[in-house]
């Protein structure tokens, strides 16, 4: 029988984020799926051992809690040896964990070290003949495999977003790990935001804004726009709350410092930037071009603002495209908006 | 100034404006024409690759490698172009580069192209490489090799590096939520592996073309094979997405009634 640890981080209050509560439920699906498996959480961190409480109701026979002040940090040496020390507490031989970075940047390490393999992206964990079956995507979301594999311990990680959180009561009995953590030259001073201060990304927000390089190309007057390019954005985004996307154009163009401030280079979604996943995204000024799209994979309603009927949203990308001048439908919507 | 070894890991990509569609044949999943389609350097490696030329340029004696896990033809292909951008030394495998290899099997088959590096400061070493490739986007090829080499200071999504006065470095790593973590290093070594950093696309440099290319070429030939069998791996099936949307193209219709129709849509619940 399959023994599957839920392998998850606490945050600094001592709780379980989204990812961790999504990565339970897969790993009770995994469970069920299965026909049955041995179901342990192995959770780490300053504070693990409220954490426990989260899963009530998502099956885990217990919860092995490994707590350290050296896990107020998420550094690779610490993290390593504690999920380490959690995989071999209970033998596991399939690990299912949250795909946050604080996991990424372990995983594999953490599989290497344990003699296994990983997978990770994960976007459905089921069985098929008894055996775990792993869905991910290939090529930057651009094909979707399903795939099994015979070596174990098998560490596996599970995109955010697609299993909700465990639901029922019943905490799983609490059972302290100790470990040994290694020294580390690694000390994690604190977090940063991008350099214009203005938080422009909102993972949880409904409605992705994507802006492309058109906001600061010379417009049909013959000048450039950028000031009321700005204006127009940030104005939108405080109105929508939404988060704000841009093309890899935009983004590169801002490093140069010459326009739209608020964008970096955590805005850029596509095939070298992130692929988000909201309900809806509207895309202005932005060509709608492969290399973009991809990362508009996990956005379900697509609307287009573009002033060329022939740009790449027009080629089955978006729902509807509106061939306009952005820079007046956009100042038009805020005001709609009003406040 | 203190010197840096450092080793960029970097498998090759499709070029992402071509069209890419999954077939299964008797050696199982692998994408239609393959071999014929154009390479790239996985893009956030090039990124890693610009970042290690500039770390080694403003701190004198450092060295740069670059080890690259594919097939021998479209390294040769790539190295034509890449060669012009920084110099570095090549630690060539000659092994598949498609998405559908195991992300163990092909850092292992890389460990031992940089074990074999004569020379290496393993005090100095910064092992660096794309934190996702393009292909498989597994971020965890880096990660094993570190473990594997035994370098336990570890770094993925990083931004930045900034080699401070006392020889620490800085390094920022993407987070949720649109932030940057922040962290102190003491010394290497260490593995980074960078999402964007800082380094736009160096111009190309004939004369630096030139002069790699004569080591090049005898490491390319010397290229040690891995064949990356996906031991206890099935890969069940691989299909592409519904691609296409019947879009539909609104024209001449007023600025009012198009902003109307926007703030409606989104006004409604999803
Ligand atoms: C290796 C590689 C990786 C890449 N990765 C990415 C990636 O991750 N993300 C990404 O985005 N791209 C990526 N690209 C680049 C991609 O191919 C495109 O070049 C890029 O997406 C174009 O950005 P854009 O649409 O904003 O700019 P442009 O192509 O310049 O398009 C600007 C658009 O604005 C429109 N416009 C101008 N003014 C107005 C107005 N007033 N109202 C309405 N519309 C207006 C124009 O009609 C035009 O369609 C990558 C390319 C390569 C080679």
């Amino acid at each position: 029988m399959e023994l599957i640890l839920l392998l998850a981080a606490t945050d600094a209050e001592g709780n379980l984020g989204k990812p961790a509560l999504g990565a339970a439920t897969a790993a009770q699906a995994l469970a069920s799926a299965l026909g049955g498996a041995k179901l342990v959480a192995g959770l780490f961190g300053a504070r693990a051992s409220q954490a426990a409480a989260l899963l009530a109701g998502a099956g885990f026979e217990k919860a092995l809690i490994l707590e350290s002040d050296a896990l107020s940090q998420a550094r690779y040496a610490t993290d390593a040896a504690a999920g380490e020390a959690l995989v071999k507490a209970c033998g596991a031989t399939l690990v299912v964990a949250p795909a946050t970075s604080r996991i990424q940047r372990i995983i594999g390490g953490l599989a290497q070290r344990c003699g296994g393999k990983v997978d990770t992206h994960l976007t459905e964990l089921t069985a098929e003949e008894g055996a775990p079956l792993a869905t991910r995507w290939f090529y930057r979301q651009r094909m979707s495999g399903r795939l099994k594999r015979a070596q174990r311990p098998w560490f596996m990680t599970v995109e955010a977003g697609l299993y909700p959180p465990p639901a029922g009561s019943g905490s799983p009995a609490v059972e302290k790990v100790q470990a040994a953590l290694p020294s580390t030259l690694t000390r994690v001073t604190g977090e940063k935001s991008p350099a214009s201060g203005a938080q422009t990304i909102r993972p949880d927000a409904d409605l992705l804004f994507v802006a492309g390089a058109g906001w600061c190309k010379k417009q049909a007057d013959g000048r450039l726009h950028v000031p009321e390019a700005e204006k127009v954005i940030l104005g939108f985004l405080e109105k929508t709350q939404s988060s704000l996307g841009g093309s890899k154009s935009v983004v590169d163009q801002s490093g140069e410092g010459t326009v739209l401030s608020f964008m970096s280079h955590l805005n850029q979604v596509g095939q070298t930037g992130s692929t988000p996943r909201h309900a809806k995204g509207l895309a202005t000024c932005c060509h709608g071009e492969e290399p973009h799209t991809v990362g508009w994979r996990f956005v379900n309603e697509r609307r287009a603002v573009n002033l060329n009927a022939n740009c790449g949203w027009a080629q089955g990308k978006a729902d509807v495209l509106y061939v306009a001048d952005a820079f007046k439908v956009m100042e038009r919507v805020n005001d709609l908006l009003g406040g | 100034m203190a010197f840096f070894h450092i080793v960029v890991c970097g498998g090759l990509v499709p070029d992402p404006l071509q069209t890419l569609e999954p077939v299964s044949g008797p050696a199982g999943w692998s994408l239609k024409n393959e071999s014929l389609l154009p390479s790239i350097l996985d893009p956030w490696a090039a990124n890693a690759l610009y970042e290690a030329d500039a770390l080694a340029k403003a701190n004198p004696g450092s060295k740069v490698w670059l080890a690259s896990a594919a097939p021998k033809v479209k390294l040769q292909q790539v190295l034509m172009a890449l060669a012009q951008k920084a110099p570095f030394e090549l630690l060539p495998v000659d092994a598949p580069a498609g998405g559908f290899t195991d992300a163990v099997e092909c850092a292992l088959a890389l460990a031992g192209a940089v074990q074999s590096i004569e020379g290496l400061d393993r005090s100095r070493l910064l092992l660096f490489g794309g934190w996702e490739s393009a292909s498989r986007g597994a971020g965890a090829t880096l990660s094993v090799l570190g473990e594997k080499l035994g370098l336990t200071e570890q770094f993925q999504g990083v931004d930045k590096l900034t080699v401070d006065g006392d020889g620490s470095l800085e390094i920022l790593e993407r987070v949720e939520g649109g932030k940057h973590q922040v962290s102190v290093l003491s010394s290497p070594p260490a593995v980074l592996g960078w999402a964007t950093g800082g380094r736009a696309e160096p111009p190309n440099n004939p004369q630096i073309g030139m002069a790699n290319m004569r080591a090049l070429m005898p490491s390319l030939q010397k290229a040690r094979a891995a064949k990356l069998p996906g031991d206890g791996l099935t890969l069940k099936s691989v299909s592409l997405p519904r691609q296409k949307r019947n879009t539909q193209v609104v024209k001449d219709m007023p600025v009012e009634q198009i902003a109307v129709e926007i703030v409606e849509w989104i006004k409604k619940k999803p």
